[in-house]
């Protein structure tokens, strides 16, 4: 059982990864890369006991940590940014400024 | 007594993994940001205490338990407060959901 | 079976995350995929039984280098301009060196063999001895801190140069009084509210790597970086120049040389001695404690520096965006 869940939290990963390269937003980007962050502790406590890594509750524990941080650095840059460019389609090649 | 532990834990692994593909088709088959913010908030909130729920009674009594608790906490409080900043983050910036078309008047109108 | 699965997957997922971020325009996208990079090195890691190291890539990589790296898109813009230049000759070159990179390791010995140059040298001494001499259960923190201490005073000076030059470069924007930027403090409540519980959380757990490094993964470079990673937080939700307020800029130059004077501090009190620098033995009257005290004090010193250094160069980054 602890096998085949690894095998689902790894396609999970595949698939989220699908749509963090697909996804047309920069929105569905965030999301993605969050949900990445979030499957990728699962791997870690998961695996981490089934292959018996030693002190993987601590990195996994940190993770999750580390991962809510970049979220909400990301949502905040995001904000930023946002304000003097598109979504989702880059502007026409300009000669000299860059925004 | 020890397989009753066992056969929950081993419910909660696959009730988990099972919540983690379906967010995850969620997230490749919906149409619009919005709708996969549901599909992977909710999903994606309940699958990661699951799971760790079933490795807990695995271990039982034992500071990596107690540990994976936290982290069972932690995700529980943090995992809503993300979903809700980046909706909040992509409406700001003016991601409009994406509304079906109204509905055809009636010829009479 | 499962472990092969999972490395083949991990380094999958570093070839398509890295030809993607090679490939996409949009930065903001980039830093994103690196941050994927990040997470799937640091699991690579840990499938490799190096749990520090992947302790320190999970904080350092995915954390603090995509914030600073978001803070620097704020200033120059997100969209990478078209190449003017064709990509002929450096694929060549690149395509040259890996050929020649992997001829190179068809020499090199299988992993874990014990029979390899590395491992015969004093690796052996470390394992078998450290138990002994250092008398701290987690090797990696005996090398590093004392077997080695030489090589990790160096790298706190290195890492203590970095923020120095940082600090002179761009330097700290001061604080305005009112900060146009800031939002309103009712359009962000849920967010604020999470995040004023969590970060207690996330200081403590600084505090419990840095001890912890004797017995499990942790140590004082992981610390530093997770408790500047929880001031961060603590800046990016309430407000540009908030964290500022809590560590004010004019500390961090004192701070991060106290770091780096408590390493050398310790180090030079063995010159003093009649001993070796870094020589912990002297320290207290049982050589096992000295070393104990010993790595003490100087995973305090680099927890420090790191912790200062990285503050600082946040702060160098973010209050330049400041508008």
């Amino acid at each position: 059982m602890l096998l085949a869940a690894i095998v689902a939290i790894l396609v999970t990963m595949a698939l989220t990864l699908l749509r963090g390269l697909l996804g047309p937003t920069a929105c569905d980007r965030m999301l993605a890369t969050n949900l990445f962050g979030t499957k990728t502790v699962l791997l870690i406590a998961v695996g981490g006991h089934a292959l018996g890594w030693e002190s993987f509750v601590d990195v996994a524990l940190l993770y999750a940590m580390i991962n809510f941080v970049s979220a909400i650095a990301i949502m905040r840059f995001f904000e930023y940014s946002s304000a003097t460019a598109p979504l989702s389609t880059p502007p026409q090649r300009r000669e000299g400024d860059h925004e | 007594m020890s397989e009753l532990w066992a056969g929950l834990s081993a419910l909660c692994l696959a009730l988990g993994s099972l919540l983690c593909l379906t967010g995850a088709v969620g997230l490749l088959r919906f149409p619009d940001f919005f709708t996969r913010i549901h599909a992977v908030g909710v999903t994606d909130t309940l699958a990661t205490p699951l799971l760790l729920l079933g490795l807990i009674l695995q271990l039982g009594w034992c500071l990596d338990s107690f540990k994976l608790g936290l982290v069972v906490v932690f995700v529980l409080a943090t995992n809503p407060t993300a979903s809700h900043a980046m909706a909040k983050a992509a409406l700001d910036a003016g991601l409009q959901p994406q509304l079906p078309d109204p509905p055809a008047r009636r010829q009479d109108d | 079976m499962i472990e092969r699965l999972l490395d083949l997957f991990l380094l999958a997922l570093l070839l398509i995350t890295s030809l993607a971020a090679i490939r996409l325009r949009d930065l903001f996208a980039v830093v994103m995929l690196f941050g994927i990079y990040s997470l799937s090195a640091a699991a690579l890691f840990m499938t490799l039984d190096a749990v520090d190291v992947a302790f320190t890539e999970a904080a350092v990589g995915a954390g603090i280098t995509s914030v600073l790296m978001l803070a620097t898109l704020r200033l120059t813009g997100r969209y990478e301009q078209p190449p003017t230049h064709s990509p002929l000759l450096p694929l060549g070159v690149v395509v040259t060196t890996g050929a020649v990179l992997i001829y190179a390791t068809l020499d090199a010995p299988h992993f874990g063999d014990p029979t390899a140059p590395a491992q015969r040298q004093v690796a052996a001494h470390y394992l078998e001895a450290s138990a002994g001499e250092v008398g701290v259960p987690n090797v990696v923190t005996a090398v590093l801190a004392s077997y080695r201490g030489y090589d990790t005073l160096g790298e706190t000076l290195v890492i203590f140069t970095a923020g120095l030059v940082v600090l002179l470069l761009l330097g700290i924007q001061p604080l305005q009084p009112h900060c146009p930027t800031r939002r309103p403090a009712s359009e962000q409540v849920v967010l604020q509210v999470i995040v004023k519980m969590l970060i207690p959380f996330i200081l403590l757990f600084g505090a419990y790597v840095q001890f912890h490094g004797d017995f499990g993964a942790g140590g004082g470079f992981q610390a530093g970086v997770i408790i500047a990673t929880g001031l961060v937080l603590y800046d990016l939700v309430f407000g540009d120049g908030a964290a500022q307020q809590v560590v004010p800029p004019r500390w961090l130059p004192r701070l991060a040389a106290a770091g780096v004077l408590l390493y050398g501090g310790v180090g030079v009190y063995g010159l003093l001695k009649g001993h070796a620098l870094l020589d912990y033995r002297v320290l207290a009257s049982e050589p096992l404690a000295g070393q104990h005290l010993g790595i003490l004090l100087v995973e305090l010193g680099v927890g420090l520096t790191v912790f200062t250094v990285v503050l600082a160069i946040f702060y160098a980054f973010s209050s330049r965006g400041w508008r």
